[in-house]
């Protein structure tokens, strides 16, 4: 608890701190690359035959996604707070990898945990982060994935407290970290809102965005979360199934429940015991979910939908061959979703697509997955 | 049944129930309560047991192997209280299975058993009102982790939360047996000292007779969890003779002879 009171109190003090925004900003704009673009998808569009479809590039990040917008702001922290050593739990390994960037930019000891199945399917990350100088933990206990790095990321924090910073990536765990996290990676819908009326001329019908801790959605959701008439639609993991193991989608069966300091829906069975998840995309294959977002779903200001192992797959080709981008599979459940949604729309409405991150760390599952070569 | 510890250093046993299965852990708990065990917490085992270390962990794992749950749990500590009627009983779980039965619904089951207090590993006394509130109308104890980390205004909210006794973690970590113990403990225990009467018991990394006697020296209880578990883990088939050996080898450093029952 100490140290999540230090955290919150330096955090409080930053957001104030002229100089750390100032260095934050100019190291989103020289060294990660913001603002990134919004891409209107014009073959995509014509395809799908209804609403104007735009794509925001948070896959042209440093790194290949949105994740370093966070990973730089609490890693500014880290130097302010003079701790010397971060650790971090990885999903997907794009978490992993923009915490050994942002360590071996300012100098700190890095160590990533990250579960053995995971490791396996997202082979490329774990070379990028050694190759960064981090040092790659494998997790063998429970599913062997995100939320057993997290219990392990968890358990080195507890024990090394007071020299390490825990670099957690997303919107979930203890305050402060669901609010600090959303507030790094707001500057996304902050720069979507002005990039659409500046396309436009108008606000977007929706905006969609995959949903597995929630940080991309968050980040892109919150600067509209006041303009009502903007619908927001994060999209879960469908998976293989209904059944439970067999996704990942919270709202599809979640209970309230607290998983790792976090009070949010958790996919669970009766007695209690956190359940094991199931998606093709290790990034969204968590039982919990953001609490921002169980409360926007809740209040009824954001709805949330799954899409399943394969319409994400298949969005993945779509997406590759109508547009040249290739998706993260993370966020090819997004893509997944306008390809069903767009059509229902009106031609005059516009929909904006958060492309959160690229897809070449998932190379390997698309071979295993597509009949290409 | 109050908490009551009769020697010091009074003697706390963790074992987390189910492994390797609830037949055995009645036997080892009962077996530790004749050696000379003054309270017994029972563990519930959780999937994901982020406060524990590799014993603990893999004791859950197994114990969940055949769905050991907290209703199960709660009807051992019934059964044990039948047999035991001096013994400390608290229920060790992490919240979410707790929230999921429903938290006032486990307060009167726990009452009804027999348990005297609980402790939720992860329920922070800063979230703590509606439990506190259940837990005193249903007259048990909560009780309470003190980290060496907590600055003193929080061992103070702890200290005035807590009932029964306060739980003093030994070092900032999970649980696990230690070669030695750090001087964060006898610091801790100081500190909390100066905001409560209540017994002070310190666990997480006591695993020798020795150990167990330093911690006689400056609080009023010890807590053995791992070294437990890992005796249960290394005999198979007389956990509960093993278990007993061990207890008698602890117990043996205390000022008072046991009890017997």
């Amino acid at each position: 608890m100490a140290a999540l009171e230090e955290l919150e109190r330096e955090y409080n003090k930053a957001k104030l701190d002229r100089k750390f925004q100032q260095r934050l900003q100019e190291l989103l704009r020289t060294y990660a690359g913001r603002p990134t673009p919004l891409f209107f998808a014009q073959r995509l569009t014509q395809k799908l035959g209804g609403a104007r479809i735009y794509l925001k590039r948070e896959d042209l990040l440093h790194t290949g996604a949105h994740k370093i917008n966070n990973c730089l702001g609490q890693g500014l922290l880290v130097e302010r707070m003079g701790k010397h050593r971060v650790i971090a739990e990885t999903g997907a390994g794009q978490h992993g990898v923009a915490t050994a960037t942002v360590c071996a930019l300012l100098g700190f000891e890095c160590v990533v945990y990250m579960g053995t199945e995971d490791m396996r399917r997202q082979e490329l990350n774990v070379f990028r982060m050694r190759l960064l100088g981090a040092e790659v933990r494998g997790v063998e206990s429970g599913s062997r994935t995100l939320k057993d790095a997290i219990n392990e990321a968890m358990r080195d924090w507890v024990t090394n407290v007071r020299t390490t910073h825990y670099l957690l990536g997303s919107v979930l765990g203890a305050h402060p970290y669901p609010t600090m996290v959303r507030d790094f990676h707001r500057v996304i819908g902050r720069e979507a809102r002005a990039q659409i009326l500046k396309a436009e001329g108008k606000l977007p019908a929706a905006i969609i965005a995959c949903v597995g801790g929630g940080s991309n959605s968050i980040g892109i959701f919150y600067d509209f979360l006041k303009d009502k008439k903007v619908q927001l639609i994060g999209v879960e993991a469908g998976g293989r199934g209904e059944k439970l193991g067999d996704h990942a989608a919270r709202f599809r069966g979640g209970l309230p429940g607290v998983l790792q300091g976090t009070y949010s829906y958790v996919l669970q069975d009766g007695a209690g015991q956190i359940a094991t998840t199931h998606s093709v995309s290790a990034g969204l294959d968590y039982p919990s979910i953001g609490p921002e977002h169980a409360a926007l779903r809740d209040a009824g200001r954001a709805e949330y939908v799954p899409a399943s192992d394969a319409e994400a797959l298949e969005a993945t080709t779509l997406l590759a061959r109508t547009e040249g981008i290739i998706p993260a599979l993370e966020s090819a459940h997004a893509v997944a979703e306008v390809v069903k949604r767009a059509p229902r729309m009106k031609k005059s409405e516009v929909v904006i697509v958060n492309v959160s991150g690229r897809g070449d760390k998932d190379v390997r599952i698309l071979r295993e997955n597509l009949k290409i070569d | 049944m109050p908490l009551t510890f009769h020697r010091k250093p009074a003697l706390v046993v963790y074992v987390t129930c189910g492994d390797p299965n609830l037949v055995t852990t009645r036997e080892i708990i009962l077996a530790a309560i004749e050696a000379g065990a003054d309270v017994i917490e029972l563990g519930v085992p959780f999937s994901d047991p982020v406060a524990d270390g590799p014993v603990i962990q893999r004791a859950s794992e197994r114990a969940l192997k055949h769905f050991t749950s907290l209703g199960q749990v709660l009807t051992l500590a019934a059964e044990v209280r039948q047999h035991a009627q001096s013994t400390g009983l608290i229920i060790f779980s992490y919240l979410n299975p707790i929230l999921r039965m429903g938290m006032e619904k486990f307060c009167m089951v726990a009452r009804a058993a027999g348990a005297d207090g609980v402790l939720v590993t992860d329920l922070p006394v800063e979230e703590s009102g509606e439990y506190l509130r259940a837990m005193k109308s249903n007259d048990l104890s909560p009780v309470f982790l003190a980290a060496p980390t907590s600055p003193d205004d929080r061992l103070q909210m702890i200290a005035e939360a807590s009932r029964g006794f306060v739980y003093a973690v030994s070092r900032t970590g999970v649980t696990g047996a230690r070669q030695k113990l750090t001087d964060d403990a006898q610091k801790l225990v100081r500190r909390l000292r100066k905001y409560t009467k209540l017994p002070i018991a310190v666990g997480f990394g006591i695993s020798t007779a020795e150990q167990f006697a330093e911690v006689g020296k400056f609080a009023d209880a010890g807590v053995v969890g791992s070294a437990i578990v890992e005796t249960i883990e290394r005999n198979p088939g007389r956990e509960a003779v093993a278990v007993a050996e061990f207890v008698r080898k602890l117990t043996s450093v205390s000022h008072r002879p046991p009890v017997v029952s």
